[in-house]
């Protein structure tokens, strides 16, 4: 066992867990924090998607001891309690979401990418998000959200 | 009428935002791998990695001493637990364990169970389990596998048919007893052209994004057994498992919690979800299962998989004579809930949207040493429509004449709806014409013809097509579903005038309670807020059936109206005597319920509701309180249709399809909601995309599937599409007071084919008349480089 000290959703918190525990079972199973999904055993589908020091990750392809210091932002940390953030309130109005399975870590890289880039055109929008997998929307719905968004100037997110 | 009051807006046929999104998009959804019940143990499954072999040792020692480790069972062990698994069809099939006892079948089967007090715990202790087999010959072609070789798969089964082949179509008695070829014969017979093709609809993996997930938990003090599952419907997962489990239905309760996603492969009631619940009642302990990603791959049943011989017989001026499908069906190593029935629908479909006078289809479903099929989106209708638009494309090719033109001259006329078809369907509604005009003029056909020859002046490979489909939806009567073929819905007004409502259908991303939540809010003039619609308890959902076969809106959603009907009339019954008038001039407007033509006289929604549960003084000849159920039996299926172009660019020196435009006219009846409508109209074109461009599960000479993770099977990703462009008819369906067909599946069934047939259309320089999907780069650069297709791999598996 080893002990971690990681910065989540600007608390910290401190854990003896097991050197292969993957950040997001450290996430998901410590802290409770279940909005971040797994979706795939090899880093493909982004359904676990978080910021890293500011930077979407994919938290199943990291151990959390590697996250050992670092600030990790998950989707419940995105938006102050009972405000949404502007790509959240993006994928509302434009329908962004259907079983929900996908959308925290969309959500997230989203984020991510109007932080790069805050008026992405929607090649940009759909280059953005190709590590993320959604086979519910076929993608244009998740694409407007993200336009809406980038029109209302998403918050930076820390 | 007091001003203040603000009117409150129709809601049923605008765009509301949905309900669902709140939670989902803060990540506060909770799907079954997010709960915990207090000791609660985790179960892992040791799968064969090989196809075919009986197992001669199976050790279990070291696995069983690692600490944390609570039990092992090997298929022996479980099945003095649990019987073979049930089917949902009428068919023949063999005994079928969760867990295998002594011969595997294909890769990926459970042959072990472990169960630990920590996930990654239960996995080690799996990896620890060392399985011996004697390796039997994998049975992975398909046309050799029905001649029984290279080995027989169940011992009962000669030729590894599973069904040897039913006829059906013109002449076919409706009890098989007799098949008059005559009709068919002739229309060949008089044909001024044929079209003979061998087309593979191929195997794809469902892949919803969550992987499936159970959590069951037995408590022994009270002999209820309470299931957790990822499913989509988990009524008939509480009918299995007390059946399976000796126990009445009274004992078990169903919860599907959040689902992410299903496409049908959620539909099945699977061996994991038996396993969990003779464990936890074995051990009287919860017991949680999660599927990893590389285990859904073969644990969790794939799609399609049929092989269709086609041959179509016609007059040059385009009228079809005749049609004939052959239908061979690989549908892996074992029968599920409804393997078997799945193809039967390609069937049924056979004839699309055209008036064919003489049709033989016929159906072989064979064993092979692959993962079961089952349904996954469009189940059945996407293969049909598939085979029958390729083939009407290919006539067009022929006989030099403009797709649509082809299509339009063999129409099903609007004037002859309800129309019984060839092959046993009446179809409820339609207006093919209008469809195809719509599509025509939102692609700008001509314009886009006059497009694609410019470009191809420019030395560029561009291609359209075009296809039509109907498909059957609203499942449907009693008749045709083992379960049944009703939907419940039950509306409770509360004491504060609030709303709870449920419903049996289980959606997993299909909005329901926005939608369902639109019809209540007009039915009964309240605000949507005022209104909760409950689903996927079977704890809270007196009875239900399920989602699957576009059935929520058209079957469920009725069941609610006529409830909601029901509590309305007696809510008016109340308000009448507190308002003394009759009965018949009571109004519902704006949240108030009053006489019609004396607003002054109009009381508040939730005084008539306290009222209703404080009667006094109790109207003679009523009960207290609001509440009341139905159950809707449709009398028919819907048949919601449509139109869809695309057009495509195949790059010369790479091989490589991009798809440059995607229009889809989709008609599915009356829509509650048409921003719901537009999201499931995406999905299903990204699915139908999927398959033609880049989706294949591909399995090698030894049953191995090559594509069997994220890394090797293509999901489509955002990148892979243009915007689609979307429009719509509207024909009502008889079939339901709502008049709305159904429209999850739709946009698998056009898609497919209409890609193919650009894709054929824009290498018709190099003569082509067909090519199987998907559209491998590799494949296209072969054709367009004249070079003859490589062996085994890139036919995926098949002869």
């Amino acid at each position: 066992m080893v002990q971690v000290a990681i910065t989540v959703n600007g608390k910290v918190r401190k854990a003896h867990i097991e050197p292969r525990t993957l950040l997001v079972h450290f996430l998901r199973e410590n802290l409770n924090l279940t909005g971040t999904h797994v979706g795939c055993d090899t880093s493909q589908c982004g359904s676990c998607t978080v910021l890293i020091d500011g930077r979407s990750a994919k938290s199943c392809t990291l151990f959390a001891v590697q996250s050992d210091g670092s600030s990790v932002m998950t989707i419940e940390g995105l938006a102050p309690e009972g405000q949404l953030h502007a790509v959240q309130q993006g994928f509302w109005e434009e329908h962004g979401s259907q079983c929900g399975f996908c959308t925290p870590g969309m959500i997230m890289s989203a984020v991510n990418l109007l932080q790069d880039n805050p008026s992405p055109s929607e090649q940009q929008i759909r280059d953005g998000i190709s590590g993320n997998f959604c086979r519910c929307t076929g993608y244009q719905h998740i694409v407007n959200a993200i336009q809406s968004a980038a029109k209302n100037g998403a918050r930076e997110a820390r | 009428m007091a001003t203040a009051i603000p009117v409150l807006p129709k809601l049923v046929g605008e765009r509301v935002k949905r309900r669902e999104d709140p939670r989902l998009i803060q990540g506060l959804g909770t799907y079954v791998d997010d709960l915990k019940v207090t000791g609660m143990l985790h179960l892992a499954f040791k799968r064969c990695d090989i196809a075919h072999g009986k197992i001669t040792v199976i050790d279990t020692t070291a696995a069983a001493k690692m600490d944390g480790v609570e039990a092992v069972y090997t298929g022996a062990d479980i099945a003095k637990v649990l019987g073979p698994m049930p089917i949902g069809t009428p068919f023949p099939s063999p005994p079928h364990h969760a867990v295998a006892v002594d011969t595997v079948r294909y890769a990926g089967e459970p042959v072990a169970v472990v169960v630990a007090s920590d996930r990654y715990l239960a996995r080690d202790a799996a990896d620890a389990i060392v399985v011996s087999y004697d390796l039997l010959p994998a049975v992975v072609n398909l046309e050799e596998a029905m001649t029984g070789k290279p080995a027989l798969i169940h011992a009962d089964f000669a030729n590894n048919l599973a069904v040897a082949l039913v006829p059906s179509g013109t002449g076919v008695a409706a009890d098989f007893s007799s098949i008059d070829n005559t009709a068919v014969d002739q229309a060949f017979a008089e044909a001024e052209v044929k079209i003979s093709q061998r087309m593979v609809n191929h195997r794809l993996v469902p892949n919803a994004m969550e992987p499936r997930g159970v959590l069951a938990h037995w408590e022994p003090g009270k002999d209820t057994m309470t299931i957790w599952s990822s499913t989509q419907n988990p009524h008939i997962l509480k009918t299995m498992i007390a059946a399976m489990n000796g126990l009445g239905q009274h004992q078990v309760r169903a919860i599907a919690p959040e689902v992410g996603g299903g496409f049908g492969a959620k539909i099945n009631i699977y061996g994991e979800e038996y396993v969990c619940s003779v464990v936890s009642k074995k051990l009287g302990k919860p017991i949680k299962w999660i599927e990893d990603r590389s285990e859904a791959f073969v644990a969790t049943t794939h799609g399609r998989d049929i092989l269709g011989y086609i041959d179509v017989a016609a007059r040059k001026d385009g009228k079809v004579l005749g049609l004939k499908m052959r239908l061979i069906a690989d549908i892996g190593a074992y029968n599920m809930l409804l393997t078997a029935a799945i193809p039967t629908l390609t069937m049924l479909m056979a004839n699309g949207t055209y008036d064919i006078p003489a049709i033989r289809t016929t159906l072989t479903e064979v064993f092979t040493n692959k993962t079961p099929t089952d349904a996954y989106r469009g189940a059945g209708r996407p293969e049909a429509t598939y085979f029958l638009e390729r083939a009407m494309d290919m006539l067009a090719v022929e006989l030099k004449m403009d797709p649509a033109e082809v299509r339009r001259r063999n129409f099903i006329k609007s004037a002859q709806f309800p129309y019984q078809t060839q092959m046993g369907a009446v179809y409820d509604s339609g207006d093919y014409d209008k469809a195809l005009d719509a599509a025509l003029k939102a692609a700008d056909w001509d314009a886009l013809k006059a497009e694609r020859d410019r470009m191809r002046k420019e030395g560029r490979l561009v291609g359209l097509g075009l296809a039509m489909y109907v498909e059957v939806c609203g499942l449907g009567p009693s008749s045709s579903l083992p379960t049944g073929g009703w939907e419940h819905g039950q509306v409770t007004i509360e004491r504060d005038g609030r709303i709870t409502a449920t419903t049996g259908a289980s959606p997993h991303g299909q909005g329901n309670e926005t939608t369902f939540a639109q019809m209540l809010a007009d039915q009964f003039s309240v605000p949507i807020e005022h209104i909760t619609i409950l689903h996927g308890d079977t704890g809270i959902v007196k009875q239900g059936i399920g989602t699957f076969g576009s059935r929520s809106q058209a079957v469920a959603g009725t069941a609610l109206h006529l409830a909601g009907g029901k509590v309305k009339k007696k809510m008016a019954q109340f308000a009448a005597a507190m308002l003394e008038a009759s009965e018949e001039d009571i109004v519902f407007e704006n949240g108030m319920i009053g006489v019609k033509g004396a607003p002054a006289s109009a009381k508040p929604f939730a005084a008539i509701a306290g009222y209703a549960y404080v009667p006094v003084p109790l109207p003679p000849g009523l009960e207290p309180g609001l509440s009341d159920e139905a159950f809707f039996e449709p009398a028919n299926n819907t048949y919601p249709f449509g139109c869809h172009i695309s057009m495509l660019e195949i790059d010369r020196e790479t091989g490589e399809p991009k798809l440059l435009k995607m229009v889809a006219v989709d008609d599915a009846g009356n829509l509650i909601n048409p921003l719901i409508v537009e999201g499931q109209i995406h999905g299903g074109l990204a699915q139908g995309i999927g398959q033609a461009m880049i989706e294949e599960a591909v399995y090698n000479e030894d049953g191995q599937l090559m594509t069997g993770s994220f890394m090797d099977y293509a999901m489509p990703r955002a990148t892979d599409f243009p915007r689609f462009e979307l429009s719509s008819t509207v024909t009502p369906t008889p079939s339901n007071p709502l008049g709305a067909k159904g429209v999850g599946e739709a946009g698998t069934l056009g898609s497919t084919p209409c890609i193919v047939s650009a894709a054929v259309d824009a290498l018709s320089e190099f003569g082509v008349k067909h090519i199987d999907m998907m559209l491998r780069p590799e494949k296209l650069w072969r054709i367009i480089n004249a070079v003859s297709s490589a062996p085994f791999v890139a036919q995926g598996g098949r002869s």
